[in-house]
């Protein structure tokens, strides 16, 4: 099947989805996404950050849309054609879900160890307003405490459900979720139990906003301090291929590799997470790559940077030789002769 | 016969240096002398640009930039939440921090949940362009106008200023909110 978004076609399998299509083209057009999680089953179609514009239906039935789709839940159609970032209307509707989430949203990226590398940040950064227009009261959440690694913010939360998935795929026994209903919706463990599954860790990384965070990396350090190394350990109970992020000569987090879209390639156990901390412990492979405007990447000027090649004929850049030799007069070469004579002699004034 | 390249003169600025033997008057170095001396005179009636400096002192400038400050509040709360975009803004890489949690029981002390355990400030290596103000978003660090940037010592050590000299004086945050409150 042949799709087209914002005029780049591509080729894909019947099933997948405009967000996936869009993913494998990649650069400008991907949909910025908070709720879909390709490694989780049922995620995505609750954010609404996604949306698109569909243009054209199919070639079977070239009718557009009559209203943005969530693109992470559309299906691709045959001959579908699809408008993402060339669409004011789209620009305008992501505007606008960028504003509501933020509108409970408690703006404490000062305090909040997600800073760096958060979702909502980023997109609140692309799409987002720099004042808000929101004047009642937030709505706030008692601080709850579930368990000694993972430390719960509720008022940060975007109910995106991705860590609800974790703990029903990945964990065998779920016991946290969605309590109550619209604007009391929260994550909640039901009964405060503590959340201490083998894999419930992971909750950590696929939350989109600081509101599950390490708790043993609790104000230990900003992310941008921090170096990510690639590392691997033999364990029993997950691949053990993590992302150390140390600083200096210390671990301070553990974290699963993350891909461009942020999210983890696999998931790894509690014990590799929280546990070891030591140098010893992990197989440093070596620096992770990160996005060039990355906040990691801040007062870092010691990369190489390669030298621009600018493929034109010699001429243009460099100019003729003789106006060259004069401006430079560096590179005048006394031993070359002008009428018969040294460039230097009497002669030639 | 074409002109030589070095008479060329792109800029018009270019002069030219002759081997050109002296007259008895340029040998003399009179009037050179005299010209010299006019110079020196003229100089001698011109306004002076020194001023006598314990008695006399020069206007500051309005942007200007002296040393820091970590504010408190009008509740003599400390703004400061170690969220390190002043460390990450500063060219000269002068500040470095510490975050911790803060304590039930703390709240008077510190404005967040979390504060700077641990704020210095190498002012060997500040270059005092104030991007670390521009980058706070909670207003907590700021350069006054103090007229002394930091005082002579002996040790190193001496020039890394922790919180002890940063933070504001908590006298004067109670005197800046009945200030305030007198408004």
């Amino acid at each position: 099947m042949k799709v087209t978004i914002d005029g780049q076609s591509v080729e894909v399998e019947p099933g997948t989805t405009i967000l996936q299509a869009a993913r494998m083209i990649g650069g400008e057009s991907v949909p910025p996404a908070m709720c879909y999680y390709s490694k989780l089953k049922g995620s995505g179609g609750k954010c609404r950050c996604c949306l698109v514009e569909v243009s054209k239906g199919s070639d079977a039935d070239p009718r557009p849309m009559p209203k943005l789709v969530a693109s992470c839940v559309t299906g691709c159609m045959d001959g579908m054609e699809v408008n993402s970032k060339n669409s004011e209307r789209v620009t305008e509707a992501r505007k606008s879900v960028t504003e509501f989430l933020l509108i409970n949203h408690p703006l404490d990226c000062p305090i909040c160890d997600q800073a760096g590398e958060c979702d909502l940040q980023n997109l609140s950064f692309k799409h987002g307003k720099s004042e808000t227009r929101y004047i009642e009261e937030k709505r706030t959440f008692e601080p709850e405490d579930i368990g000694p690694n993972i430390q719960l913010h509720m008022n940060r939360c975007i109910l995106c459900q991705r860590c609800v998935q974790v703990a029903d795929q990945l964990t065998d026994n779920r016991v946290h979720g969605v309590m109550d209903r619209g604007d009391h919706a929260n994550i909640s463990t039901c009964i405060s139990k503590a959340i201490d599954n083998e894999f419930s860790g992971n909750m950590i990384d696929v939350c989109p906003v600081g509101a599950l965070t390490d708790k043993t990396f609790r104000f230990k350090s900003r992310v941008w301090f921090n170096k990510p190394y690639n590392a691997h350990r033999d364990c029993d109970k997950c691949c053990g291929k993590v992302t150390v992020w140390m600083f200096g000569n210390e671990i301070q987090r553990v974290t699963g590799r993350k891909d461009e879209y942020h999210e983890v390639e696999e998931f790894i156990c509690n014990s590799c997470r929280f546990d070891h901390k030591k140098v010893e412990d992990w197989v440093i492979e070596g620096p992770r790559k990160f996005e060039k405007d990355s906040v990691i990447n801040q007062n870092n000027y010691t990369r190489d940077m390669k030298k621009v090649v600018i493929e034109t004929e010699e001429q243009i850049l460099l100019g003729r030789a003789q106006d060259r030799k004069k401006i430079s007069m560096s590179e005048i070469d006394y031993n070359e002769k002008i009428d018969g004579n040294l460039i230097n002699d009497k002669d030639n004034g | 016969m074409s002109t030589a390249i070095q008479s060329i003169s792109l800029s018009g600025k270019k002069k030219e240096v002759s081997k050109k033997e002296m007259t008895f008057l340029e040998r003399l170095y009179l009037i050179a002398i005299i010209k010299g001396l006019i110079i020196t005179i003229k100089h001698l009636f011109r306004k002076k640009i020194t001023v006598q400096y314990p008695e006399q002192v020069r206007q500051f400038s309005p942007v200007y930039r002296g040393r820091h400050m970590l504010k408190r509040d009008e509740q003599g709360r400390e703004n400061c939440t170690a969220c390190g975009l002043c460390a990450l803004s500063c060219p000269a890489e002068a500040i470095t921090m510490k975050a911790a949690e803060r304590k039930k029981g703390e709240e008077h002390l510190y404005r967040e949940e979390k504060y700077a355990e641990i704020y210095e400030i190498n002012m060997l290596r500040c270059i005092f362009c104030g991007l670390c103000e521009e980058a706070c978003p909670k207003d907590a660090i700021y350069l006054t106008i103090s007229k002394e940037l930091v005082p002579a010592n002996y040790d190193r050590e001496d020039f890394i200023f922790g919180k002890d000299k940063l933070v504001m004086p908590l006298e004067m945050a109670i005197k800046n909110a009945q200030l305030k409150n007198a408004n």
